[in-house]
């Protein structure tokens, strides 16, 4: 393994006399020497710091009568240093890693002594692991997040955590912990539903956590408090819990990576193995993962979206962005008003909304005030926050209101010459330094700002479907936009809490170009003749989030059609318009599959005006066309410098389509398997940076 | 609407135990605010009858209200140690008597009916807020010679006192001290100073979290050659030392204050009944001398006499100061009845947080002593001021114990 700089949790121990307890507790606090924003970690040292933490104290003369582990200000601790595991090139390393941990760990559970957890804040991964380790457990109801997100990276919770936990709270509420919570976007559990589950046998206030914890831990050691646990169901429960994880799994991944489904043959182990049995094959297999592309396409994911998500790349330096006061948005559909929404609830500044007929703009201010009144009645915001946020939010028929806006974007119908005018418009009425910005999916902005007595104000300002919710904001940089024009676009997309990537101005951008050139080859096999369900089903082996025919209904065959007929205008060779989506559109339907039987099935009449099922490529076929295209397109893109780099095209589609952290966004997966090579005659990313090197 | 005075309580006090203050010390890396938070919440833990919406107001003393003893602490802590946000709160100062006029100020509130139930307390972390931090004296007081330069330094003060009064030697009050070691180790070794007692968890970032769960500054084995060798830091050739004075140190305190009948109506314990209390002012330059005319002044408004009072807890800032009043009222430097379970020399004293220590321990020994109907609690005060709250025992049966 090549060197890093481990940051080492330290294990500092102190020892405490505690009120109404003979002889002296074991503290150890694990700390790392940084603030929260660094949580304490474990590697190879903070292993052997732990251990030879737990040494001094077994020498101790006299003994202590306890042994308690917490952390440093709220952080208990956040789990095995993944920093140093993308740089293990040999399984043996793997196996060692899991190894230690689990010898050092297993101190706690095998000790001479009572051994407490005093889970004061974040424990995730490792750090849960530790305090699972531990006889006895208290939470601080401060405890930001707890979490086994192994599987959700590529891992299974390798010290401890499959055969623990489900023996603890049972194996149901394990596979929730361990595999529905992680797969489903790494969802973290507030301190009261930890304790609600059964992971901590008590709950205590933050502010003297560790005063009251060990107040207890003395009652536990004197007998007075007695710590009781449910029973265990290791029958049909148990059967019934690994059942209900698989189905989980097969419904996020249908395979497509393996931790989960190891995860779970772990947790059936854990009904029956020894403890020893059980965490020498959590050290297998774990070691066994680690040596995947999969989870090596995990860290630099995960990688990607914690560091590279919040420090885009190429932006000009933030101190030349402008104050944005007041935001116009020009429009007052379903879009701007969402948009409206957002930029009031982030940016706490006037926004307003304009339209040339009265009723869209009662329409459109009144989507976003019930919007907030959901809110409020959701308990998100309170009233007042409501009062404030709607009173923010208002409409106008011309656009005289834009005057002292400092801001204006557009969300009005997907025609270049509309967008002009609009921009003409606006531009009459603000001053010169206002922002403009577009919302456009696929025309050119340079276009739409040539007419303009100040087209470097003109930005590009892509949100993702729907606003509130998906976190990648495309922010592009047209022909003349100037740096204090994208520098405080910047601004405002961080302010707007979105993930920006910096992208030049080209058709569709990154993630509608390369989801409509996939998409593409699908519906083309369709036309071809390939069965439905088959060329949806094509693509199971990648495990994204959605099926293609149900990415194109949620998108809207219509939307749909329109970027595609828009890319192939730009790239008539590569980006296919089907006629049988046209004449879909024009039939008015919206959806391939109805529910009518509880289960999806495809839809007659779309079935008839497709005509009959023969002579299409295979799903193979498709899977291989529709992923070599991906290839193809991604190498364009990165040739014609839509993007800096391919990590830009992997965060896009992590965050912008929702692809999984296995398939590294798109290019670690693309690399992996050969096609890159094949399609293109080269990788995009060398060896070992999302794959084993 | 006729008016009824009401009889106001001492229900119950706790403190946090007292830290030397400074780099070394316990609490060096524990927020002031924190220490008062962690009073506030064990008292109400101790007191779950106690509703958190019937507390009226939270008074807490602090010298130097600035930092984590800013920001009108009383308001603060109180939100920080969970009180409902309807609970009022604010921020008192008379130094060294920080704490006991938080207590006598709502006791005032209670007296008359605006209040019920009050928490009283104090906090000074003299690590993190040196004595005179941030102070800017008027310049008047040197050029019109208003008060003497040496009353702005307390151990300055102590030495003027042994020069008004020659026959207040340093070996009485080395003597005294001595007592004060002994008396404190005593009480700790017969368990009687634990139930004051609230434990902190300390941390720093090179330790770790601990826990302070015992006094740091006594000495229990000093011995009077120990302190006769000690130096005098405000003076050479002086009488004031390191070992007859009170330290520099870190601690809280809190009490809970209501009227008697509102205590009857919720359940809660009555420590001691307030009887009288006074503060007057002598000049600053002699402040140690402050409790003798507060005491006859609280004794006259009080209609007793200083042979009713059977107990005394007086602070001890100073040895010297003590000595002063005791030889005014007439009392043996080693009368049992003063300072039972030993005094500040021995503790520490955190400033604006020793007068609730001083009125916790004396309900303590109340709670002993059925056959002393009256004690009383005074204390010195920076300035030139002494504070005195007499107290009567509920307890009192009149047969000994």
């Amino acid at each position: 393994m090549t060197a890093f700089a481990e940051v080492v949790t330290k294990a500092l121990v102190r020892y405490v006399s505690v009120p109404g307890l003979d002889g002296d507790v074991a503290l150890i606090t694990l700390e790392n020497g940084h603030d929260h924003t660094r949580p304490s970690t474990f590697g190879p040292e903070g292993l052997a710091s732990l251990d030879s933490a737990l040494d001094a104290i077994e020498a101790r003369s006299p003994g202590v009568r306890a042994i308690a582990v917490t952390g440093k200000p709220f952080i208990f601790a956040v789990g095995a240093d993944i920093q140093g595991m993308p740089l293990i090139t040999e399984r043996g390393q793997a196996l060692e890693l899991g190894r230690l941990g689990h010898r050092v760990f297993a101190r706690l559970k095998n000790a001479s002594v009572p051994t407490f957890a005093f889970v004061n804040g974040a424990a995730m991964g490792g750090g849960l692991e530790i305090a699972l380790h531990c006889q006895y457990r208290t939470l601080s109801a401060g405890a930001a997040a707890l979490a086994l997100p192994e599987c959700f990276l590529g891992l299974v919770p390798g010290w401890g955590g499959t055969q623990l936990l489900p023996n603890l709270i049972g194996a149901d509420k394990a596979v929730t912990v361990i595999i529905e919570n992680a797969l489903n976007q790494n969802k973290m559990l507030k301190a009261k539903d930890a304790f609600a589950l059964g992971i901590a046998d008590a709950l205590f206030e933050p502010a003297d956590f560790i005063e009251t914890s060990l107040a207890w831990a003395a009652g536990v050691l004197r007998g007075d408090i007695a710590v009781t646990r449910p029973e265990i169901d290791r029958g049909q429960g148990w059967d019934a819990a690994i059942a209900r994880g698989r189905a989980i799994a097969d419904g996020k991944l249908h395979g497509a990576a393996p931790a989960p489904y190891k995860a779970l043959e772990l947790i059936e182990l854990a009904r029956t193995a020894s403890f020893a049995e059980g965490t020498a094959a959590e050290d297998e297999t774990l070691a066994d993962l680690v040596m995947t592309d999969e989870l090596r396409a995990g860290l630099y994911s995960f990688d990607l979206v914690q560091k590279r998500a919040k420090r885009p790349v190429g932006v000009p330096d933030k101190s030349l962005a402008r104050p944005v006061t007041k935001v116009g948005v020009v429009g007052a559909g379903l879009m701007a008003s969402q948009l409206a929404l957002l930029f009031a609830r982030r940016l706490q500044v006037p926004v307003v909304l304009t339209d040339l007929d009265q009723d869209r703009l009662d329409k459109g201010v009144g989507y976003a005030h019930g919007e907030i009144d959901k809110l409020a009645a959701k308990k998100r915001i309170g009233t007042d926050e409501a009062n404030r946020l709607k009173a923010l939010i208002s409409g106008s028929l011309t656009k005289d209101a834009f005057a002292d806006a400092d801001f204006v974007i557009e969300a009005v119908f997907e025609n270049l010459a509309v967008k002009q005018k609009v921009f003409a418009e606006v531009e009459a009425v603000v001053s010169a330094e206002c922002i403009l910005a577009t919302n456009t999916s696929s025309l050119s902005i340079t276009d739409m700002a040539s007419r303009l007595a100040h087209p470097e104000r003109v930005v590009g300002f892509h949100f993702f479907n729907p606003v509130a919710i998906l976190p990648l904001l495309e922010i592009v940089r047209a022909e003349q936009t100037d740096d204090a024009t994208l520098a405080t676009a910047f601004a405002v997309g961080k302010q707007l809490k979105k993930s920006c990537v910096l992208v030049k101005d080209a058709p569709a951008f990154v993630v509608n170009r390369l989801l409509t050139r996939f998409l593409g080859e699908v519906t083309r096999a369709i036309d071809e003749g390939t069965d439905f369900t088959e060329a949806d089903k094509a693509l199971d082996p990648l495990g994204l989030p959605m099926s293609p025919l149900l990415l194109l209904q949620l998108v809207g065959p219509a939307v749909a059609l329109h970027v595609s007929e828009t890319l192939h205008e730009s790239f008539p060779d590569r980006f296919y318009v089907s006629e049988n989506m046209r004449k879909l559109v024009e039939s008015g339907k919206t959806a391939f599959y109805t529910w009518d039987t509880g289960s999806p099935v495809i839809d007659t009449e779309i079935a008839a005006l497709y005509g009959p099922r023969e002579g299409g490529p295979s799903g193979d076929e498709v899977r291989e066309r529709a992923v070599a295209a991906l290839a193809q397109e991604v190498r364009l893109m990165l040739d014609e410098g839509v993007v800096a780099e391919p990590q830009d095209i992997d965060l896009c589609m992590l965050l912008g389509a929702g692809w999984p952290f296995h398939l590294g966004g798109i290019t670690p997966y693309l690399d992996r398997t050969g096609v890159a090579e094949k399609v293109t005659g080269q990788r995009f990313l060398p060896r070992g940076i999302a794959s084993v090197a | 609407m006729p008016r009824t005075v009401r009889d106001v309580v001492f229900v119950d006090g706790v403190r946090t135990p007292f830290g030397k203050a400074g780099p070394k010390g316990m609490y060096a890396g524990t927020r002031a605010d924190d220490l008062v938070i962690r009073c506030i919440r064990e008292l109400l833990r101790r007191h779950p009858e106690l509703p958190g919406e019937r507390v009226d107001e939270v008074a807490l003393a602090a010298t130097t209200q600035i930092g984590d003893q800013g920001l009108t602490l009383g308001r603060v802590a109180s939100l920080l140690a969970g009180l409902p946000k309807s609970v009022p709160g604010y921020s008192i100062d008379r130094m060294c008597a920080g704490a006991m006029t938080a207590v006598t100020t709502v006791a005032g509130g209670i007296a008359m009916g605006a209040l019920d139930v009050a928490i009283a307390g104090g906090v000074e972390h003299m690590g993190r807020h040196p004595m005179g931090e941030g102070v800017d004296p008027n310049p008047r007081i040197i050029a019109e010679k208003l008060v003497d330069p040496s009353a702005l330094v307390m151990g300055q003060t102590a030495e003027n006192l042994h020069d008004r009064f020659p026959e207040l030697t340093r070996e009485r009050s080395d003597a005294f001290a001595l007592g004060s070691q002994q008396k404190y180790a005593k009480a700790m070794a017969d368990g009687k100073i634990q139930a004051d007692l609230v434990t902190v968890a300390t941390r720093s970032q090179e330790l770790g979290w601990g826990l302070a769960s015992a006094d740091e500054p006594p000495r229990p084995n000093t011995t009077l050659d120990d302190l006769a060798n000690l130096k005098t830091p405000f003076r050479p050739h002086g009488r004031i030392t390191a070992g007859n004075a009170a330290g520099l140190n870190d601690g809280a305190t809190a009490s809970i204050i209501a009227a008697e009948d509102t205590a009857t109506e919720l359940g809660l314990p009555i420590g001691m009944r307030l009887v009288g209390y006074a503060f007057t002012g002598v000049e600053p330059e002699v402040m140690g001398y402050g409790p003798v005319p507060s005491t006859e002044k609280a004794l006259r408004r009080s209609g007793l006499s200083i042979d009713d009072i059977g107990l005394f807890e007086l602070n001890e800032a100073f040895a010297v100061q003590v000595l002063a009043f005791l030889d005014h009222f007439g009392i043996a430097d080693d009368d049992s009845r003063v300072n039972p379970w030993g005094g500040a020399i021995a503790i520490g004293h955190p400033l604006a947080s020793s007068g609730v220590r001083l009125m916790t321990q004396l309900s303590r020994h109340f709670a002993e002593r059925p056959d002393v109907r009256y004690g009383l609690t005074a204390m010195c005060i920076g300035i030139g001021m002494g504070g005195t709250v007499i107290w009567e025992n509920p307890n009192y049966t009149g047969a000994a114990a």
